[in-house]
């Protein structure tokens, strides 16, 4: 049973860049060989924390989004929680999300549709739909 | 060109479950100020339903913190008008938002 999750973290803003490489690529390679599969991996970035977190003010946010189990959820935020320069994370599934927009888009595409065909057919009689709305 | 409008704007009324109000706003639907009415209530409406946004993320600041008072506390529903589906989901996402620092727990205290 493959989910999506997404994995935001931030790592503290005095880390250098090959040690968050490291930890990321460590990341990577617990998702895969647990079964899972990466399938995005976006640095955001340095930005401001709204408030303070281990007296920082400033965090690297990392955002991971990987296919896998519950329990490979659970192992990566066992690492995270172990690891020291990575001060807050949070784990969301977002594959229910997604069908859930998919669906939606689906459906306005069809009604799009529907409703350029039922306008074409309406044409010659001019006034016709707003007669009968 | 009217007859397209008729035609589009007819099927989405069975389609969303929130009512719809009679007179739709303008496309800036969460803009409006919660004060200023005491000569003329405007009728609100939902802004996720005007503009179609379906989508509320936690990533989504700048969405998020326009129902956001300057405390950091969630704005009611009553004051933004934001209809009750959507403000369940903005509510979590901003609470999501908080947990990961994007959004403040409380006001800044600093």
């Amino acid at each position: 049973m493959n989910r999506t999750y997404e994995l935001m973290f931030i790592v503290r803003p005095d880390m250098s860049e090959e040690d968050q490489e490291k930890l990321i690529s460590t990341l990577e390679t617990a998702v895969s060989s647990s079964g899972g599969r990466v399938v995005n991996m976006e640095k955001m970035g340095k930005r401001r924390l709204a408030y303070t977190v281990r007296k920082f003010n400033d965090g690297i946010y990392v955002l991971l989004t990987f296919e896998g189990s519950g329990g490979l959820v659970h192992e990566l935020e066992r690492r995270l929680r172990v690891s020291e320069p990575v001060i807050k994370f949070l784990s969301v599934r977002i594959d229910e999300e997604q069908k859930r927009l998919d669906k939606i888009k689906a459906l306005r595409e069809a009604r799009r549709k529907a409703a350029s065909t039922a306008a074409q057919s309406a044409a010659p009689s001019g006034e016709a739909p707003a007669v009968t709305a | 060109m009217a007859d397209e409008t008729t035609t589009t704007a007819a099927p989405e009324a069975p389609q969303a479950p929130e009512r719809r109000p009679p007179r739709p706003g303008p496309g800036g639907g969460g803009r409006e100020a919660p004060g200023g009415r005491k000569y003329f209530r405007r009728k609100k409406v939902c802004k996720f339903c005007v503009e179609k946004i379906e989508a509320i993320n936690y990533k989504d600041v700048r969405l998020l913190a326009q129902f956001v008072a300057e405390s950091g506390k969630i704005v009611p529903r009553r004051l933004t008008g934001v209809c009750t589906p959507h403000q369940r989901r903005l509510s979590s996402a901003i609470k999501q938002a908080r947990n990961i620092a994007l959004l403040p727990f409380g006001g800044r205290v600093s």
